[in-house]
């Protein structure tokens, strides 16, 4: 070889090799490359097929979907008649029939709202988050509660279902996600006495169990509180969710904080914004971008934590389901009610889980810092 | 530029350190510090690293709080009070290592943010100051990227443009160059020296001396916190007097 060389044309750019897309090319490298990886494709879906059948003949093929009362079913695969009949309870609680229609519109309020918020294309955002944030929650304290503009009166022990779980598990990610990031904020405040409130706060409420929180606030609570004094049941166990939770929130927000790079604050001072301002426009947008994932998690937990209020008495979706359990009418069908409520909740999750997702990807500028 | 400021205040100096000291711990990383800037002069600070000449440069928008000693910058007295600070760091602009750009906001949107923010600027007014300092830095182009898709250069270039939209009476500027690839040094000090000419403060922590050479009115040599020797360039670089002087001019300039 010689030891000189020089280029007198650039190479120009090309196509990479062409190759075969979509789904076929997918499954022959991922699946089919080669001898043992095909046979073990085969004996993989085999050995599913083998362990999900009974479950998919039960819950699907021998089912029995139609009917009003027990005898429709066989008995042979799954009686979903029995969550088809106690469907309306299994909504809305023992909330009274004759206000039905209140929840409705909440719940449509609601969907409309998360959709208007949820879906980047539709515009107005600022009006959107300002109904959200003080619009939607009175409406929907004026329309469950009643007791005003002529509105029977429901009180929160006559509440349940899975109107119960999507009020409790609402007002908790909305009330634990701003609390936490400000204990956050606190926890890393060059403040001695905020750091303090801060650190005994998020180390108290993570220190108990969610069940010993729930079963202060609604046996111990009004033991030290004088008896005229009431707080409502519900009210005392979302307290005790959206603190409990905050606590969680924070750690997870602080976890994004100090991934943050120092020369960000630095730039932000060095341009004379002021502590909220850096924190609200510069910090937090790239700290809780980080940390999607963890606040999805919180989420997700929170969601399904919510069962735990059966344990001070509230009936949401789980327990009424559970409370079906017991009718005489509808003995030994405890397997179909248990799925039902697992398969709800799994969807409400999922769903928070993709949308987070796609969050994610769209939040990407694509590079850091 | 505008050199309209001197006017306003007269002959105070821009900035005036009198008997600053500051520790790390126990460490005394800054040693009885006076230092004057006129208005108008630029100031190359240079010295090995550890000697405290980015932490000088830091106190100065209080980045950095120093123990004893005083800080007057524009007429106005350093003290702990937030408010305080806030004042003179909206006099003072900045230029990191490293560019410390917002990956979130595009260009523009970090070239605005201050403005809409602190000087309250309605957004179109804002966008208008920004392209003007954009075009100046020979970036408005880029104006609509994120950051990350900017080369290091271009991305130094937009931090000076940020820091000039806030209009600042002084300019700091803390190792502009150390983080650049070889290619790209040159583009920065060009937008550097182009903003000495038309009189803007300077304090520029560089290992560039052509730079120094160029535009400086004084350079500093600062060891182990304190101030070792202080003289216009040409003196500075030909005659130095201290034998630490010296030895880091022949430790930089004679490889």
């Amino acid at each position: 070889m010689s030891g000189e060389f020089m280029r007198d044309e650039m190479i120009e750019a090309r196509r990479p090799p062409d190759a075969r897309r979509g789904i076929w090319r997918w499954f022959h490298r991922n699946l089919f490359n080669g001898p043992i990886n095909s046979v073990v494709t085969v004996v993989t879906i085999g050995l599913l097929a083998w362990g999900l059948w009974p479950f998919v003949q039960w819950a699907l093929i021998q089912a029995d979907w139609i009917g009003d009362s027990r005898q429709a079913c066989s008995g042979e695969g799954a009686c979903w008649v029995f969550i088809s009949a106690r469907f309306e309870s299994i909504i809305y609680g023992f909330y009274p029939e004759a206000a039905r229609w209140r929840v409705d519109i909440v719940f449509a309020l609601m969907a409309g709202l998360l959709a208007w918020l949820a879906i980047p294309r539709v515009p107005g955002k600022r009006w959107a988050a300002v109904i959200a944030v003080i619009g939607f929650p009175i409406a929907a304290y004026v329309l469950l509660l009643g007791g005003h503009f002529g509105l029977m009166y429901v009180p929160t022990r006559e509440w349940g279902g899975l109107m119960l779980t999507l009020t409790v598990a609402t007002i908790g990610i909305v009330g634990s996600l701003p609390i936490g990031i400000v204990l956050a904020l606190g926890r890393r405040s060059n403040l001695p006495f905020v750091r303090a409130v801060s650190v005994v706060f998020i180390e108290f409420w993570r220190g108990v169990p969610l069940i010993t929180v729930l079963f202060m606030a609604s046996v111990m609570l009004p033991l030290f509180v004088p008896t005229q004094v009431e707080f409502d049941k519900l009210l005392r166990a979302l307290v005790g969710i959206m603190l409990f939770w905050s606590a969680y929130m924070a750690e997870v927000v602080r976890g994004g904080l100090q991934a943050i790079p120092s020369g960000q604050d630095e730039a932000g001072k060095a341009l004379g914004l002021g502590y909220w301002q850096r924190m609200g426009l510069i910090v937090l947008p790239q700290a809780l971008k980080l940390v999607i994932p963890g606040i999805v998690n919180t989420f997700i937990a929170l969601f399904k934590d919510t069962s735990l209020v059966l344990i001070i008495g509230l009936f949401d979706l789980l327990a009424i389901i559970r409370a079906g359990l017991t009718d005489s009418d509808w003995l030994g069908f405890a397997t179909e009610g248990y799925v039902f409520a697992a398969l709800v909740f799994w969807v409400f999750c999922f769903s928070m889980s993709r949308y987070s997702q796609y969050i994610e990807r769209r939040l990407q500028t694509g590079h850091t810092s | 530029m505008s050199q309209a400021t001197a006017t306003s205040h007269g002959d105070t100096p821009m900035i005036e350190m009198t008997g600053l000291n500051k520790w790390y711990g126990d460490f005394h990383v800054l040693r009885d510090i006076d230092l004057t800037v006129a208005r108008g002069e630029r100031i190359v600070i240079c010295g090995p690293s550890g000697s405290g000449k980015s932490t000088l440069i830091r106190c100065i928008n209080h980045l950095e709080s120093h123990q004893q000693g005083e800080i007057v910058v524009n007429g106005v007295p350093m003290t702990q009070d937030v408010k305080r600070i806030e004042q003179i760091r909206r006099n003072v602009g900045m230029v990191f290592q490293h560019f410390n750009l917002f990956p979130h906001l595009s260009v523009l949107e970090n070239c605005c943010l201050s403005q809409t923010w602190v000087q309250k600027k309605p957004r179109a007014e804002a966008e208008k100051t920004a392209m003007e300092y954009l075009e100046r830095v020979q970036i408005a182009d880029q104006a609509h990227k994120y950051p990350g898709q900017l080369s290091g250069g271009q991305q130094q270039r937009v931090a000076i443009a940020r820091s000039l939209c806030m209009r600042p009476e002084v300019m700091l500027f803390d190792e502009p160059t150390s983080a650049l690839d070889p290619e790209m040094i040159k583009e920065v000090l060009d937008v550097m020296i182009e903003l000495a000419r038309e009189g803007m403060t300077m304090l520029c922590v560089t290992h560039e001396m052509g730079f120094a050479k160029t535009v400086a009115d004084r350079v500093i040599f600062m060891d182990q916190g304190q101030i070792i020797e202080e003289a216009p360039p040409e003196t500075f670089f030909n005659q130095p007097r201290s034998e630490r002087t010296k030895l880091f001019l022949s430790q930089i300039l004679g490889h």
